[in-house]
């Protein structure tokens, strides 16, 4: 009961809603990255790896050149690089998608590491690093309405920069022509190549936009409120995008609401680490909910498949009887 | 023609790595020298090292026993890390709470492992058959459940709390397994990892079963049209995949720890990874690409102790492997002049 | 030059990888404003002519010609540039997509960052005025019926430009009415100053529609002709050029007692469309029963529930007396049902692996290749050894990959296991499909060896002249139904066949009925 308490009361404070915008931001991103990639036929696992780079690099450039907006751009360059490294794989030399992105995720995990401990001497954390922190911000009229106020407005600018790309991405698939292509390719490739339109191209510029989305991401884990890079700290929200997408089924918006249902989790978890649940359980919560969202997904899309079957059956013995 | 080719792909790509490997060190160290050395060669250096590397490459085999069987049946489960560390997890607690005889604690801790370890491996099997759901993606988020239900496990039953950092209480001396030869760290679980090596070279090549992982992984719609069971493929596969990486999480742990301390999630399930690709899923392959890897980590190690290049340095290599050794079209133009080479010579 | 061509090819000639020749010095001359016929078999060379003058492949020699002028296409984009436009066999369309915005992929109205969808469905409707062709522009592709995705594809060509149309055997998905409508269509288009290339291995189409025909076989011309100077049996002996059926030797039908039969069986697919409605055969020791009809009239989705992949939602099959309506594919193939399906690529063999692999799909299970309980390399290669040599297998060893052998002798290796199965029912569907006339020859002379055999066989096949040669009795299937039953096969022709194919002529409830006996 006491746990019902806690978590009622957490969810009663806006605070709560603004901490789910927060840590749904990384993860949003790379929805929005795996579902461009996705959506042009390839499924892009290296955003793990990419994140994990990106965040990295954020830190390192901001560090070098005390500026906190050319270590993001060093971030998204990042991200840009390796999924240009990944596309040359993947679509020029054919290697196995998965198996290349859990390549880039090994490189990503142990060449951190390493170059953090060329720079800094340490292999845990960019402590010794004086790195920037991309500001917040409020937004003018939304953050004097109360509640709402507290929740939509002096988010981290990036976090503004997802919610934004979310319309972006969606406006992509729904109105432009790269949209429509990125469509085209990965529904039917050879119809998208008898009407002239270049299949590798468009797949290579899908993946490389894939990469840069993530990269985002990854410079909100290290840019954002935490102000440094952390070995490992992606923390499997790579692969979290990967079912989030998934859930997405393509539409960003959807997408969206799945990074959200994580975000939830997450910030439920911060608010319960002080009732009586031990706290591995609140860590595996966001985990194991969005195995059972993914799941239970997966499984009404299979039963209305079989509910059409059954029904068209159902109509043809009508007929039969007529 | 084509295993000749096969071979000289294998043969560009650890040159790749290897000059990849050099240059990076060359760029990076203030005495390449002793790096180079003690990474390529220092496991050859004393005969504890040398069998530290049968040692350390004893986890390698079971992960990439299981990697190869799941990637042989067509699937890309990577619930092997979960089983692995579940598998070690029982093993301490096994060891720790349930006082047994000698010889037959750690029996009843591998029975235990290996069913665990399957029961594991079976959840993402079954939401694919079950619900269509990736097994990919479910094994992933997975692998964190259950490496935190691990932590829980170990934090709340057993964990010492005098020891400082995160540890177990120490195993009882009835459950470790002996080492081999004094002085090392080669222990007998080493001879378990190649006794399921044999099982499962058998049962790939060997068996009915065996066929039918290999044909539902080459071409499941054939698998389907010649009768074969594809879901039960599928999950059985996953079962003696997960069996097969829990009881290499307990060898370990009865081997090498004398308690828990497994604060993140080994990376062996990973690992087991490039290991399945360079034995080609065979696992017949598996001890000697595991034996390479192992290799080249207590290289690394030793290379970080007695020089100044970081052992994550492996895992750049690893990756440039994984890339290379997979990359179909990856010298294929070589291949192709070859071809035209051997056509021209039969016109001629 | 006398006479100006629209497009004109000549001495084209292909080699594909491997060194088979597609197409041998082939020269063909299109007028302007014509629909031009290209006949010829499966597997003459048609579909190989069209995709290099649609700029899919490149010729190995040869050179092609528009309006005159000397071209060099890279790619389709080149061809559709040039005002050519294919309508492929297997529509090139997004089915989540629109129709209207399948008409402009690729060719998109409106900017880089807004398509205009509303000038696509504009365009569309005029198109579709224009041109008679009625589509419903905003419904999705995938919503829509056959023949109004080949309207779209169509119009996709015409939007693109196109004053030449190339269509890949387009009435082998179309109802006979819609043939008909089609036909209008064409014609129309036709008047209208378009030039279409009509490729077809149906003469009563070619002589319905065109006014000249050129004539390929083994990838040879053989020659381009006026239709109103060619009856149908001199085109028939330029197609075929000798009768395949003549080099059968069948002995008299010796039929024993039923092996087995299907009864009433229906199978509806998860769009809801009926693909197998109320059909009924059986077939006795010693029979071949051909079924005959226009690809993707049921056939396939027939042979799936026989063999135990599909699941029908009602009737009953049974192979000697016993029910296997619900029994699993296994269980079947142990009662004795063997088959050669349609795709050996897809269904019939795992490429990847070794020809030992293939080879033994069918009997792994059993104590054959074991010794001690397990999996025997020496019996395997053994076994393989035999098969292959059995089967006239070009290879190099039995651990080489399958998909290194050629078409005919892939198809002859999984005949080879099929066969030496030794089943009561053996299925083969489409069983010579792409392959070269050696394999084509040895396979049908296996099957008639297994009539000899006094088994039972279940012959599918598109080629008309392969059903003739081979059945004894027919059905001929048409949307799902069994629309004709022939007793004996000499009492018909391709041509009777052809009515009952197209839906044109029906036999009684009663005579159908006959196709079934206890």
């Amino acid at each position: 009961m006491d746990i019902l308490r806690d978590i009622f009361g957490a969810l009663s404070v806006p605070d709560f809603y603004f901490a789910m915008f927060r840590t749904a931001t990384p993860v949003l991103f790379a929805t929005l990255g795996a579902m461009v990639s996705s959506r042009s036929g390839t499924s892009n696992i290296a955003l793990e790896g990419t994140m994990l780079i990106s965040a990295f690099v954020g830190v390192v450039v901001s560090a070098f050149t005390q500026s906190a907006w050319v270590g993001f751009l060093g971030a998204v360059l990042a991200g840009f690089i390796i999924s240009n490294i990944l596309a040359y794989f993947v679509l020029k030399l054919k290697s196995n998608a998965v198996i290349s992105g859990i390549a880039i995720n090994t490189l990503a995990s142990g060449g951190t590491i390493f170059v953090l401990y060329l720079i800094t001497g340490e292999k845990g954390a960019s402590t010794s690093l004086h790195s920037l922190k991309l500001p917040s911000i409020d937004i003018p009229v939304i953050q004097d309405i109360p509640i709402i106020g507290q929740i939509l407005s002096g988010h981290h600018v990036l976090t503004y920069v997802a919610l934004i790309l979310v319309f972006a991405v969606w406006y992509m698939f729904k109105y432009t022509r790269l949209g429509m292509h990125i469509r085209a390719v990965g529904e039917s490739a050879e119809a998208a190549e008898s009407v002239g339109i270049s299949v590798l191209r468009v797949k290579y510029i899908a993946l490389i936009i894939s990469g840069v989305l993530t990269a985002m991401g990854g410079a909100f884990l290290s840019m954002g409120y935490v102000g440094l890079f952390s070995a490992n700290m992606t923390a499997g929200r790579g692969y979290i995008a990967l079912a989030t997408q998934a859930i997405a089924a393509g539409n960003a918006v959807i997408g969206m609401f799945a990074s959200l249902i994580f975000g939830f989790c997450s910030s439920l978890a911060n608010y319960l680490q002080s009732s009586g649940i031990p706290l591995q359980f609140i860590q595996l919560m966001p985990y194991i909910i969005i195995v059972i969202v993914y799941t239970c997904y997966c499984a009404a899309v299979e039963r209305n498949k079989l509910k059409r079957q059954m029904q068209a059956h159902g109509k043809k013995g009508e007929e039969q009887t007529k | 023609m084509n295993k000749k080719f096969t071979a000289v792909r294998l043969v560009c790509a650890f040159a790749i790595a290897i000059l990849l490997t050099v240059v990076i060190i060359f760029s990076v160290s203030n005495e390449p020298g002793t790096a180079i050395y003690n990474l390529f060669l220092g496991p050859l250096q004393s005969k504890r090292h040398f069998f530290d590397v049968f040692a350390s490459s004893v986890p390698l085999i079971f992960t990439g026993l299981a990697l190869s069987l799941v990637f042989k049946s067509g699937n890309f489960s990577m619930i092997a890390d979960a089983s692995l560390y579940t598998g070690g997890v029982l093993a301490a607690a096994i060891a720790i709470m349930l006082p047994l005889p000698m010889f037959i604690h750690p029996v009843v801790i591998f029975i235990v492992a290996i069913i665990v370890g399957g029961v594991i491996g079976s959840i993402p099997a079954i939401l694919k058959v079950k619900f269509k759901a990736n097994e990919l993606v479910t094994s992933l988020m997975l692998n964190y459940v259950f490496f935190y239900l691990g932590i829980y496990t170990v934090n709340s039953f057993f964990v010492d709390r005098e020891a400082g950092t995160f540890a177990s209480l120490k195993y009882a001396p009835t459950a470790t397994l002996g080492k081999v030869l004094d002085g090392t760290k080669l222990h007998w679980g080493f001879f378990i990892a190649i006794a399921v090596v044999i099982l499962l070279y058998i049962l790939v090549y060997k068996t009915k079963f065996g066929y039918e992982i290999r044909i539902s992984g080459s071409n499941p719609e054939f698998a389907k049209y010649s009768g074969i069971n594809t879901s039960r493929v599928i999950i059985l596969t996953q079962v003696i995949a997960g069996a097969v990486a829990g009881l290499g999480g307990a060898v370990e742990q009865l081997g090498m720890y004398e308690r828990f301390n497994w604060q993140d999630s080994p990376t062996y399930a990973w690992d087991g990874v490039i290991i399945a690709i360079l034995a080609g899923n065979n696992p017949k392959f598996v001890p000697l690409a595991a034996f390479f890897l192992a290799y080249i980590r207590v290289g690394a190690d030793l290379m970080s102790r007695r020089a100044d290049v970081q052992n994550e340095l492996v895992s750049i290599v690893q990756a440039v492997l994984i890339l290379f050794i997979t990359a179909e079209r990856f010298m294929a133009g070589w291949k192709q002049r070859q071809e035209a080479k051997q056509a021209l010579k039969g016109e001629a | 030059m006398e006479q100006d061509f629209i497009l004109e090819a000549r001495g084209i000639t292909k080699v594909y990888p491997g060194g088979v020749v597609a197409n041998h010095n082939v020269d063909l001359q299109i007028k302007k404003g014509e629909i031009h016929a290209l006949v010829g078999e499966n597997g003459a060379g048609k579909s190989t002519l069209m995709k290099m003058l649609f700029g899919m492949i490149a010729p190995t020699k040869g050179e092609i010609f528009v309006d005159g002028k000397q071209v060099h296409f890279s790619s389709s984009k080149d061809a559709i540039a040039a005002g050519l436009g294919m309508v492929h066999q297997h529509f090139m369309q997004v089915p989540s997509m629109t129709v209207a915005e399948n008409l402009i992929l690729g060719s998109e109205t409106g900017t880089r960052m807004k398509v205009d969808r509303k000038k696509a469905v504009e365009i569309t409707k005029q198109l579709s005025e224009n041109y008679n062709l009625k589509v419903d522009a905003e419904e999705k592709v995938q919503d829509i019926s056959l023949a109004m995705r080949q309207k779209l594809e169509i119009l996709k060509a015409l939007y693109r430009g196109a004053h030449i149309l190339i269509m890949d055997e387009p009435t082998a998905v179309l109802t006979p009415q819609e043939t008909e409508e089609l036909f209008e269509q064409l014609k129309l288009l036709r008047d209208k100053g378009h030039t279409i290339i009509f490729i077809s291995h149906k003469l009563n189409e070619v002589k319905a529609l065109c006014s000249r025909m050129t004539i390929l076989r083994d990838g040879k011309t053989m020659g381009t002709y006026d239709i109103k100077d060619l009856d149908e049996n001199e085109i028939s002996r330029l197609m075929v050029g000798r009768n395949v059926s003549l080099d059968i030797e069948k002995e008299e039908a010796d039929f024993g007692k039923t092996v087995f039969s299907v009864k009433d069986l229906v199978y509806v697919d998860r769009f809801g469309k009926t693909k197998v409605d109320n059909v009924s055969f059986s077939i006795k020791e010693g029979q071949i029963l051909g079924v005959a009809g226009i690809d993707g009239n049921g056939q396939s989705e027939l042979i799936e529930l026989i063999v135990g992949v599909l699941k029908q939602q009602s009737g009953t099959i049974s192979i000697n007396g016993t029910d296997i309506s619900n029994a699993p594919v296994l269980k079947r193939q142990e009662l004795g049902i063997s088959h050669v399906s349609e795709d050996r690529l897809r269904y019939g063999t795992a490429p990847k692996l070794s020809l030992e692999d293939n080879v033994i799909s069918k009997i792994y299970y059993t104590d054959k290749l074991k010794t001690k309980g397990l999996l025997d390399k020496k019996k395997i290669t053994a076994y393989t050894k035999r098969i292959l040599e059995e089967f006239i297998v070009k290879y190099d060893n039995t651990k080489q990959s399958i998909s290194e052998l050629s078409g005919g002798n892939v198809q002859k290796v999984v005949v080879g296991r099929e066969y030496d199965y030794m089943p009561d029912l053996l299925i083969m569907n489409q069983p010579t499909r792409g392959i070269d006339v050696g394999a084509i020859e040895f396979i049908r002379k296996k099957i008639v060896e297994m009539r000899r055999n006094h088994k039972a066989v279940l012959l599918v096949s598109a080629d008309l002249s392969e059903i003739l040669s081979l059945s004894d009795t027919i059905v001929v299937m048409h949307e799902g139904r069994v629309v004709g039953y022939i007793d004996d096969v000499k009492k018909t022709s391709e041509k009777e066949l052809g009515l009952y194919m197209l839906g044109v002529k029906e036999d009684t409830k009663e005579q159908i009925g006959g196709a079934y006996c206890e």
